[in-house]
């Protein structure tokens, strides 16, 4: 594997290139009614049934914010350890395009909710000297426009307006990225805390999650490059092949001579490929002015600190708590990557697990289960507490870490408490040493040959005698009191 | 600051206002007009004075995250120049 601390660069005809990313990523806030009207926001629904007059732009309606967007928001900026605006100012973009009935997007250019704060990624999550800090411009909540379908009809488009003026923030990074595996994990770790804020789902698929990528190049260490801004890339592989594919387009018309037009470009999933957006020309001259509709948002102090305090622990405090209960950096990583994961294993540890044995147990045992059967582990077939209670049937002894998974699988396909199973099966684990000796001397016995080989130093054979005790025994002897008793028996 | 013939057409086609050649040369001065008198707003020192952002003294008010609208599609689409299967229609805009 590649050192994940060097410096990506892309070799040229002409030299080594340097890349520069910065991400526009549109977050959709939940909230149940739109940004600035009483529609809903709920995905799927019949088109244009979530549509007030507020959002169809009907003459003399106008916008109310809804506090729990602004809400949204605001813990969002918290936990990117960014600026909170007490002052910010709703404007007006105005632009023409059939999914927007006002002419206009109501937005935040000159006075943004947020300004700059930090995300903190690992490239490698086995190690810590990997980490990167990279920085937030500033967040802004705008609303969403409505949806276009182009292949109903063979000369008109059809408009559904449901997602017209559902809010969304728009979280904008600092040109500090330098790769595509740069670029990658700043998604997922934004992701993952607007996922434990609970201010977006998350859901790439569905479209709450789309990101602007501008791309640059330059040669290392020099100035800055002119960017392009690739639009409504929605996944983070996605993003990935354009950042690639949009460095190496810029780096050969830069090696030809040419030079770089700043503009808006389209991301081609089925050619793999980026194209320049031509309708946009002037699309840029959107001649902001603050929205008069719309006094200045103030928020108070107590409004701050409800936003402040009723934010969750968040990834990286999580996964630094793991680590000081013992647990690997790496399970620590897979642990608090998901919200869902981190929620189900601290439910396990206050259900009495211990920390290191709970996570290597499930990010093998639980993990490889889910895999196999399809589930997620909102919905995994044992409970933290039934989980809790198997593993404290390892950790004193009563059952061995083989028949633990025995355990597990019945459990998985049956259903029932861990203690009931190894009860009614009689898989308790035992270290009745006269049993255990009766099962030695008689596989000594029977395979004179390999004690005699095992006492001409062929010392690897000490495995074989193990494996046909707890054969014997049907997994169930104490691993410990085996090796003890085979020692002394075989001198 | 003045506007020309080109600024008057960049606008226009902005707004999406299809204008005459002699229109577009009415409008020149007529705009000039109005920005000359915008611009002895410029004359007034207004060095320590805050930017006035709106001429109510009032906070802005927020509405709770309830759903109190919507199902309304009727209503919604009863001026559109051309509705089909709860939709609008629009000729076809495509990248």
């Amino acid at each position: 594997m590649a050192d994940a601390n060097a410096p990506y660069r892309i070799k040229g005809e002409t030299g080594e290139w340097e890349v520069v990313i910065g991400l526009e990523v549109h977050a959709q806030v939940v909230s149940d009614a739109k940004l600035f009207s009483g529609a809903s926001t709920k995905f799927g629904a019949e088109p244009n049934t979530q549509v007030s007059l507020v959002d169809a732009a009907m003459p003399g309606m106008l916008p109310v914010p809804n506090r729990e967007c602004i809400r949204q928001a605001v813990r969002t900026g918290m936990a990117l350890e960014a600026q909170i605006n007490r002052w910010s100012r709703f404007d007006r973009k105005n632009y023409f395009y059939a999914d927007l009935p006002q002419g206009y997007q109501i937005s935040q250019l000159y006075h943004p909710l947020v300004g700059e704060g930090t995300i903190h990624v690992l490239l490698d999550e086995k190690d810590e000297d990997s980490a990167k800090a990279i920085g937030i411009e500033r967040i802004h909540v705008e609303q969403d426009a409505g949806k276009l379908m182009h292949d109903q009809h063979p000369t008109m488009s059809y408009v559904d307006l449901n997602r017209c003026g559902v809010a969304l923030m728009e979280i904008v990074s600092k040109p500090d990225m330098r790769s595509p595996a740069e670029a990658g994990a700043y998604l997922r770790k934004l992701r993952s805390i607007l996922r434990y804020v609970g201010s977006c789902d998350g859901n790439m698929e569905e479209g709450s999650m789309r990101a602007d990528v501008n791309v640059s190049v330059r040669r290392p260490g020099e100035q800055f490059g002119t960017r392009t801004e690739t639009k409504n890339v929605n996944s983070v592989r996605f993003v990935q092949a354009v950042i690639e594919h949009e460095a190496r387009r810029q780096i050969e018309v830069l090696e030809e001579g040419g030079q770089i037009v700043q503009e808006t470009r389209l991301w081609d999933p089925d050619k793999g490929e980026t194209r320049t957006l031509r309708s946009k020309e002037d699309a840029h001259d959107y001649r902001y002015f603050p929205d008069p509709d719309l006094l200045p948002l103030e928020l108070d102090e107590a409004f701050l600190d409800e936003c402040r305090s009723s934010l969750p622990e968040l990834p990286d405090a999580k996964r630094q708590r793991f680590e000081r209960l013992g647990i690997t950096p790496y399970n620590a990583s897979v642990l608090t990557a998901e919200v869902e994961t981190a929620r189900w294993f601290d439910q396990l540890l206050e259900a009495g697990a211990e920390p290191k044995q709970a996570a290597n147990w499930v990010v093998a045992e639980l993990f490889g289960a889910l895999n196999r059967r399809g589930e997620t582990i909102d919905n995994a077939p044992v409970s933290p507490s039934q989980a809790a209670e198997l593993l404290g049937l390892v950790a004193d002894g009563t059952i061995s870490g083989t028949i633990a998974k025995q355990v597990f699988e019945v459990m998985l396909s049956e259903g029932g408490s861990a203690a009931g199973i190894v009860e009614a099966r009689g898989l308790k684990q035992t270290s009745d040493i006269g049993a255990i000796d009766t099962e030695i001397d008689r596989i000594l016995a029977a395979n004179i040959d390999k004690v005699e080989q095992y006492k001409a130093g062929k010392q690897q054979l000490f495995g074989f005698f193990v494996g046909q005790t707890m054969k014997a025994m049907q997994g169930k002897a104490n691993p410990q009191v085996v090796n003890e008793r085979l020692k002394a028996k075989l001198g | 600051m003045s506007v020309d013939t080109r600024t008057v057409r960049h606008i226009a086609r902005l707004a999406r206002l299809k204008m005459s050649d002699a229109e577009v040369e009415a409008m020149v001065p007529e705009l000039n007009n109005i920005l000359g008198w915008v611009e002895q707003l410029g004359e007034v020192d207004t060095d320590g004075v805050e930017p006035l952002t709106a001429v109510i003294d009032q906070k802005l008010r927020l509405r709770d995250d309830i759903v109190t609208d919507g199902g309304i599609r009727d209503a919604v689409l009863v001026n559109a120049p051309d509705a089909q299967h709860g939709f609008f229609a629009v000729p076809k805009v495509i990248e």
